[in-house]
């Protein structure tokens, strides 16, 4: 059966209307919602940042070498040969000092300009180093550890550094799910807790206008015309949770991520962008708020409104 | 009309209000329900309303056995009935006008009809000038009236109405049976139970009498009958 347009606007009517009459009950409804919600967008968006981690470190498969500062020409050639001779070897590229402060300038982004600021040609702090791409990700510590060789072999000992992330990836996988469990329990506590108190909510109302809907059931309104106003009720309120939810979490999202560029720049971490992560978080928050809502609802419609 | 074979009613606490009723209640009838108190006679109207359903027997109310109604289909034979109480029961925070659009609107009837319908039913009950007052501002008798109002606005064939004069005046219930008469009269079956001796005496219409939870007397032109 199709619903009448003008049948549709008095559900909302009547669904809004319940808000606010029930303005206490509605509040500490909406509120349980946005601080359940609330706590699993920060796990959202940790899970996102430690996953986009792991996954940027482990597509990298690269080694950072990095040389003493004033090593001479041909021996960064002699260095560059030997390893571009491993065969587990994809690709060796050498980046001068100059091209490091390049490269660090636009990762640190506004923030950086002016720590970098003082630095030039002469200045420049950052030594000369390779960055190693290896074929499989598994043979990047035998690479890494060969190199070290090469460099102890070697007299003049050039390179001060060796860096991989191996170790690193799989302890951020480890910690994505931890993270990821922890957060369910904690999400799935705070959603029925929520869950209830909207039901209960939807409880006073129904009780509160129990000679409104005898008189409904006695003129001949259909049960599912009695129904759809809570259903909108408890919908409305997961929606309106949901909303103020994703727009705190959001703007302060988007503080985090420009107050930590710097830092974070530092150690060659992005986080997810807003942009990237944005949509999706408020589509989750927004689904699973309003499906708390209609959950609640239904129970108390079940229990209570006995049509 | 409204057929009732064999009914025996008897609630959860053991009560046997209804024991073996059998009637015939022809369309466009007047009926008063008359008999102690405790005999049965809410019990029989909330049976035709499919408030309560028998334990056993059949009933039909215009054309459905109400007995083994669909629950989905309760509303739509409930559109079709009308009811009065003696308490009038109004929605408080409504308008006369709204608390008789209500019935209207929630069995989604087109914007356009109601308006229309609500100010002739009003008219119909007297209280055209009255449409915006809340149920505290009327008189008794005017709170009846929109609740009779309320009841035919959807046109039902019939109405069922409990001890509609038993909170009113005497004068004020005459005028309320004077518009239940004219209700009639349009062509509309009308099933009332009452304790007002006067009343059934002097508009004499058929009488049926429940004692006890059986039909005791049943008479086209009948009396009150009982003492008080
Ligand atoms: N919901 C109920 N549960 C249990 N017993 C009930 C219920 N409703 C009515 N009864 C009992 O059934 C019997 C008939 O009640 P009913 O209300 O039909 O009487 P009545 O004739 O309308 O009385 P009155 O003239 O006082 O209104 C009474 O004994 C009453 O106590
Ligand atoms: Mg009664």
């Amino acid at each position: 059966m199709v619903m009448r347009f003008s049948t549709i606007l008095r559900h909302f009517r009547e669904g809004a209307k319940n808000i606010i009459r029930n303005g206490w009950m509605s509040f500490a409804s909406i509120s349980s919602i946005v601080i359940s919600l609330f706590i699993l967008g920060v796990f959202l968006l940790l899970a996102l940042n430690v996953n986009n981690l792991a996954n940027q470190i482990e597509s990298q498969v690269q080694v950072k070498v990095y040389l003493q500062l004033g090593v001479e020409q041909s021996k960064i050639e002699e260095l560059h040969n030997a390893i571009a001779n491993m065969p587990e070897v994809r690709s060796v590229q050498f980046i001068s000092k100059a091209d490091g402060l390049e490269l660090l300038r636009v990762s640190l982004g506004e923030d950086g300009k002016e720590l970098l600021e003082g630095f030039d040609e002469t200045t420049n702090p950052l030594p000369d180093s390779f960055t190693v791409e290896v074929i499989e990700p598994q043979t990047i510590s035998f690479v890494a550890n060969k190199i070290k060789a090469i460099n102890e072999a070697d007299a003049t000992v050039p390179i001060t550094n060796v860096k991989y992330g191996q170790g690193t990836v799989e302890t951020l996988f480890k910690f994505t799910t931890a993270v990821r469990n922890i957060g369910l329990i904690i999400v799935a506590g705070l959603a029925l807790t929520a869950m209830f108190l909207i039901s209960n909510t939807i409880k006073v109302t129904i009780l509160a206008r129990r000679r409104e809907i005898a008189i409904m059931k006695l003129v001949g309104a259909t049960n599912h015309f009695i129904r759809w106003p809570f259903f909108i009720e408890g919908a409305l309120i997961g929606i309106i949770g949901s909303s103020i939810t994703a727009a705190i979490l959001l703007v302060l999202y988007q503080q985090l991520v420009q107050m930590t560029q710097f830092e974070l720049g530092l150690m060659m971490i992005k986080l997810v962008t807003i942009q990237d992560a944005g949509w999706m978080i408020s589509g989750i928050l927004f689904a699973i708020g309003t499906l708390i809502g209609i959950w609640g609802s239904t129970i108390s419609v079940r229990k209570y409104l006995k049509v | 009309m409204i057929e009732m074979q064999d009914i025996w009613k008897t609630y959860a606490n053991g009560t046997h209000a209804l024991r073996g009723v059998s009637v015939l209640i022809e369309k466009n009838e007047f009926v008063y329900l008359v008999g102690p108190s405790g005999a049965g006679k809410s019990t029989f109207m909330k049976l035709i309303y499919r408030e309560e359903v028998p334990s056993k027997g059949q009933i039909s109310v215009n054309g459905f056995n109400i007995g083994k109604l669909k629950p989905r289909k309760i509303p739509f034979v409930r559109r079709n009935i009308g009811v009065i109480f003696q308490d009038f029961r109004l929605l408080p925070k409504l308008t006369a006008y709204e608390n008789v659009a209500f019935a209207m609107e929630v069995i989604e009837t087109p914007r356009r009809l109601i308006r229309k319908r609500t100010m002739e039913v009003l008219e119909l009950v007297g209280l055209k000038g009255k449409h915006a007052s809340l149920p505290a501002q009327l008189s008794g008798g005017e709170q009846q009236r929109v609740g009779i109002a309320r009841a035919i606005v959807n046109n039902p064939a019939v109405i069922i109405a409990d001890e509609p004069t038993g909170n009113l005046d005497p004068e004020t219930s005459w005028d309320i049976m004077n518009l239940l008469e004219e209700i009639n009269f349009r062509g509309t079956t009308i099933v009332m139970a009452t304790h007002n001796r006067d009343i059934v005496n002097k508009l004499r219409k058929r009488v049926i009498a429940i004692e006890d939870g059986i039909i005791a007397r049943d008479e086209a032109r009948g009396e009150y009958g009982y003492e008080i």
